[in-house]
């Protein structure tokens, strides 16, 4: 590296949409003061342009894809996917925010900030190529996400889950950075190619032990950020209790972003020695949707649900990183795609229907919705069948797709094991239709207001993307398919 | 633009535009319904002489590139084995869409909305040539049935409708791995493709392949059909669902599992379903004797009912996996048999049910007094139900029967026995609900057969006697469809090895 380094124009350009982002970020947090209670709308307006904006900067950094910053960043079309996904999700959580915040009595430019930098943070994840930045990444977002758990600072479900993610999640950072520190006394380098080298080129006689435990090591960190089993604990009890946007950010936007890294890190770097860690993913995988499964099935509290049902779809997601091809890595961002749709979905009507103070977050609440709100439960309807994989949605094709690649891969049994778990999590799910079509609302309920135009606008969007998806999956899946690959 | 794209668009619109109408106005959803139907029924009989004109040969094929990759194509066609069902769905629509139409009261829109989705489900079933595109189909006939029986059903509604969702649901994920499993190996979703590759040598499954797969496919079926041991969903299904649910469910969904047995299970694994046929046939049999012996001590007449029909889909099961030409041909009559004849059961006791508020054989009794004409048709239906000769369910029994014979003697003494049976199950329902005393209860809200429910059940008797005495007006398309799959059965695989197998069909 030379000493004088000094990075170009187009290597500027390749970092613009965090660029953007961290200007608007520190922007909001100097206007937050200066602003009166009644003018904190601008502030979702303007986060939400400089994300549009940002989506823009993003594809356009994509035309022309190449490393940055000495090869920190990488900015292929697998980063640029991942960076619209994530910037479309922020999109959407500033749209079921705005109502929720200012009903909770706590709008504020600091939240915006706040999201934005968790965002910043998450397009970091996506498109770093090396150790360190993949760790500047993950606490920018994971930090900034800790402080959005607990926004509510009076609530006490708010404080709890705050603390449990914070802990938790600073501990499981902890081995990802360990493991980190053990690769580069082992190879030299953090850097993905160059480890990718050094794994690959014969005449270095890596010492697999001190590899594999690396590996190990920095699973652990992965393992926790996507929720997967072993380590998926934490996530019911931080779903349960943030706030509800925020609760569908953190299983939407950073979930995707970790799958972006981890699979970055284990398709690059690692796919030297696939042989060692592909069981130990695939039997994850399996661990992972059957416990968010089973757990799901007696659930009562509805953001519960939808936590394990999250860990759940974390399982399937894994079954495509056993396939190691691009046609896995494909079928996982498809996959990815459609989750963030339908979640996002089902997570606004979640806001919605929770209402102030999210008094009505059990499933006996949606009692009689078909009746109260019929747009609404039929639009919850949709979500929850894409959810099950019912054709027609895009839920469906994105089973489709995971499943297939595993038999591609020869792994027939965790194609039956991973079809029929999503039979059993029919029932849960048809459980929720059940109660919103099949029983009669509830006597003297109170009044459920139409949905706001946030929620809306959210609802109509993610339900009309989630059908075109379940109809015409090609589009994104040649997207995707064009996007796999990796610049090694 | 095919006609059976049309055919297809004709539900799919009605189903959006019914959806539309205003809700304060129901007479004028039913309405729209009822043409829409009709019309769909109307349109249907076109497509028979196109099918009697190719007479063991696909019909009408639409063949188009749906998604690139994997390679699946919207291809639809129609033959024989399919022509009747598919007609048979489109009669009985707007049948059941009089017969609800004084029943359902209750969101009227979305039962009518939900009754033309599943219509179009089934046909989709019922035309598809792609593997993968009949899969969605099966799925998407799913979802209106469990609205159906969940929303508009009886007290237990729920836990039978999801029931019903989870039993199929956990027997097509399997059938999705298979089907994933072949595409795999072959690169192809397409039937009439796979079976040529097959029939050239070009896709060779070990046996081992071949079981599983076969397995797969006809685990998914025999839930669908539903066959012995697997049949606890559907009394709950039936004995839950309004009348519509289940005369759709008895007469149109349940041929979904015999229709593929034959469709695919057969013709892909004629090996494996020869080796296999011997236990499925004793599940078979199991299922006429043990389905006719619960619907006898059964005091509620809609599960009667669905236990007859445990009892008949025995008899289809087991002439289909007789490989015989007379049993093939009996087999796919009585899944039409029992179209017409269950249907018209379960609406007639849909019938009693408005009247007396109650499925309970004891709370009935001489209903022949009070109304002679409904008992009149209850018994002709009862008798049709039973194979009296001259009416349609004699055809198929007989027909089964003789290939039961063919094959194996005792097969045939055994099933025999589900036939005198189920005279004993069917009249003495009949006895203890239309005669004997006629209670105060049933004497005073038992009024007759009303013009609607005239025209309701006149088109549903004709049928039953012209399909017993003119059966000729029907089998035709179904023996030249069934000799062409007997053929494709018996053709040996040409010798060709392993290698130069797995070569074409990289080469492709």
């Amino acid at each position: 590296m030379p000493a004088n380094f000094m990075p170009t124009a187009q290597e500027y350009l390749r970092f613009a949409p965090e660029s953007l982002l961290i200007l608007v970020g520190v922007l909001l947090m100097i206007l937050e003061p200066l602003s009166g209670p009644d003018g904190k709308r601008k502030f979702a307006v303007i986060s939400f342009a400089a994300l549009a904006a940002s989506i823009g900067l993003a594809i356009a950094a994509g035309m022309d894809p190449g490393p940055a910053f000495s090869g920190l960043l990488m900015v292929d079309g697998f980063a640029t996917f991942f960076r619209v996904l994530v910037l479309g999700v922020g999109m959407f959580t500033i749209l079921i925010s705005t109502n929720y915040l200012k009903l909770e009595g706590h709008e504020s430019g600091e939240y915006y900030a706040l999201l934005l930098f968790s965002i910043v943070g998450q397009c970091l994840m996506a498109a770093s190529n090396d150790l360190i930045m993949l760790f500047i990444g993950l606490e920018c977002s994971s930090i900034a996400s800790y402080v959005l758990a607990g926004y509510l600072r009076d609530d006490k479900r708010n404080n709890e889950s705050a603390l449990k993610y914070f802990l938790l999640g600073s501990f499981a950072t902890a081995f990802l950075l360990y493991g980190v520190a053990w690769i580069y006394g082992t190879t030299g380098t953090t850097n993905l190619s160059a480890i990718r080298a050094f794994l690959m080129d014969p005449a270095h006689h890596a010492n697999m032990v001190v590899v594999g435990a690396a590996t190990a090591l920095m699973f652990v960190g992965f393992a926790f950020k996507v929720s997967a089993a072993p380590f998926q604990m934490w996530a019911p009890d931080v779903y349960q209790g943030a706030p509800a946007p925020i609760t569908a950010f953190l299983s939407i936007g950073s979930k995707a972003a970790a799958f972006a890294m981890f699979v970055r890190v284990m398709m690059t770097a690692f796919e030297p020695v696939k042989e060692r860690w592909e069981p130990l993913i695939w039997i994850s995988a399996l661990a992972t949707m059957t416990i968010g499964n089973t757990a799901a099935l007696r659930q009562s509290n509805l953001k519960r649900l939808l936590a394990y049902s999250s860990i759940a779809h974390a399982g399937y997601l894994m079954v495509a990183l056993t396939a190691h091809s691009e046609i896995g890595t494909a079928s996982m961002m498809f996959y990815l795609t459609a989750y963030a749709l339908m979640s996002l979905g089902a997570f606004a009507i979640v806001v919605y229907v929770a209402r102030k103070g999210e008094r009505f977050v059990e499933i006996q609440d949606l009692a009689g919705l078909s009746q109260r709100q019929p747009l609404v439960a039929a639009m919850f309807a949709i979500f929850l069948l894409s959810f099950t994989g019912i054709p027609l949605t895009a839920g469906f094709f994105g089973k489709f797709y995971i499943f297939k690649a595993a038999l591609d891969s020869n792994l027939i049994w965790l194609a039956v094991l991973g079809l029929l778990n999503s039979a059993v999590a029919a029932y849960y799910y048809l459980r929720l239709i059940v109660v919103m079509y099949m029983q009669p609302p509830p006597e003297g309920a109170e009044e459920l207001l139409p949905p706001t135009i946030g929620i809306r606008v959210t609802m109509l969007v993610t339900a009309a993307l989630t059908i075109a998806l379940g109809i015409f999956p090609s589009f994104i899946l040649d997207l995707a398919g064009k996007s796999a690959v990796f610049a090694r | 633009m095919n006609l059976l794209d049309i055919l297809l668009i004709l539900p799919a619109v009605g189903f959006l535009s019914t959806l539309l109408t205003p809700k304060d106005n129901p007479r004028l959803t039913r309405t729209w319904v009822l043409c829409i139907s009709i019309i769909t029924f109307l349109f249907s009989l076109l497509l028979i002489g196109p099918v009697l004109a190719s007479p063991g040969r696909l019909a009408l094929e639409g063949n188009s590139p749906w998604i690139e990759y994997p390679a699946i194509r919207y291809h639809v066609g129609l033959d024989g084995l399919s022509l009747w069902l598919v007609i048979l769905s489109t009669f009985l629509t707007p049948i059941v869409t009089i017969v609800s139409w004084k029943y359902i009261q209750n969101r009227v829109r979305e039962f009518y909305a939900f009754l033309l989705a599943l219509l179009f489900g089934v046909l989709g079933v019922f035309i598809a040539q792609d593997l993968f595109l009949f899969f969605v189909f099966w799925e998407i006939s799913l979802v209106p049935m469990y609205f159906l029986v969940g929303i508009w059903g009886h007290d237990k509604r729920i836990y039978a409708a999801l029931k019903f969702f989870l039993y199929t649901m956990a027997g097509s994920a399997l059938m999705l791995v298979a089907i994933i499993y072949l595409y795999n190996k072959s690169g192809t979703f397409d039937i009439p493709l796979l079976l040529d590759m097959m029939a050239k040598g070009r896709l060779l499954l070990s046996p081992t392949e071949s079981l599983w797969l076969f397995l797969a496919f006809f685990l998914a079926f025999a839930i669908k059909v539903p066959l012995f041991p697997l049949h606890t969903w559907l009394p709950d299904a039936h004995g839950e669902a309004p009348t519509a649910g289940s005369v759709m469910l008895a007469s149109v969904l349940l041929k979904l599992g015999t229709y593929g047995l034959i469709r695919i299970c057969l013709p892909l694994f004629p090996g494996t379903a020869r080796a296999n046929a011997h236990w499925i046939i004793v599940l078979a049999i199991a299922g006429i004797i043990y389905g006719a012996l619960v619907a006898m001590v059964q005091p509620n007449m809609k599960r009667l009912v669905a236990y007859s029909s445990v009892s008949h889909l025995g008899f289809v099961v087991l002439g289909i996996f007789t490989f015989t030409q007379v049993g093939l041909d009996g087999a796919v009559y009585q899944m039409l048999n029992h179209g017409i004849s269950t249907g018209a059961l379960f609406i007639l006791v849909g019938m009693l049910y408005e009247r007396r508020h109650s499925l309970e054989i004891s709370d009935f009794g001489g209903v022949a007094t009070a109304a002679p004409w409904l008992s009149t048709m209850f018994v002709i239906t009862t008798l049709a139900s039973v194979g009296l000769p001259l009416l349609n369910n004699f055809v198929g029994e007989f027909l089964i029967l003789q290939a039961a014979v063919q094959v194996n003697f005792l097969y045939a003494a055994f099933a025999a026995v589900g036939v005198i049976l189920s005279a004993v199950y069917m009249l003495w329902m009949v006895q203890r609900v239309f005669y004997g005393e006629t209670p105060e209860t049933v004497k005073h809200h038992m009024p007759d057969l009303s013009p609607r429910e005239w025209a309701i059940l006149v088109p549903l008797i004709a049928l039953m006697v012209w399909m017993g005495v003119g059966s000729q007006s029907f089998l035709p398309p179904i023996s030249a469809n069934n000799a062409q799959l007997l053929q494709v059965m018996k053709q040996p695989a040409p010798p060709v090895t392993v290698l130069a197998a797995k070569e074409s069909v990289h080469a492709r």
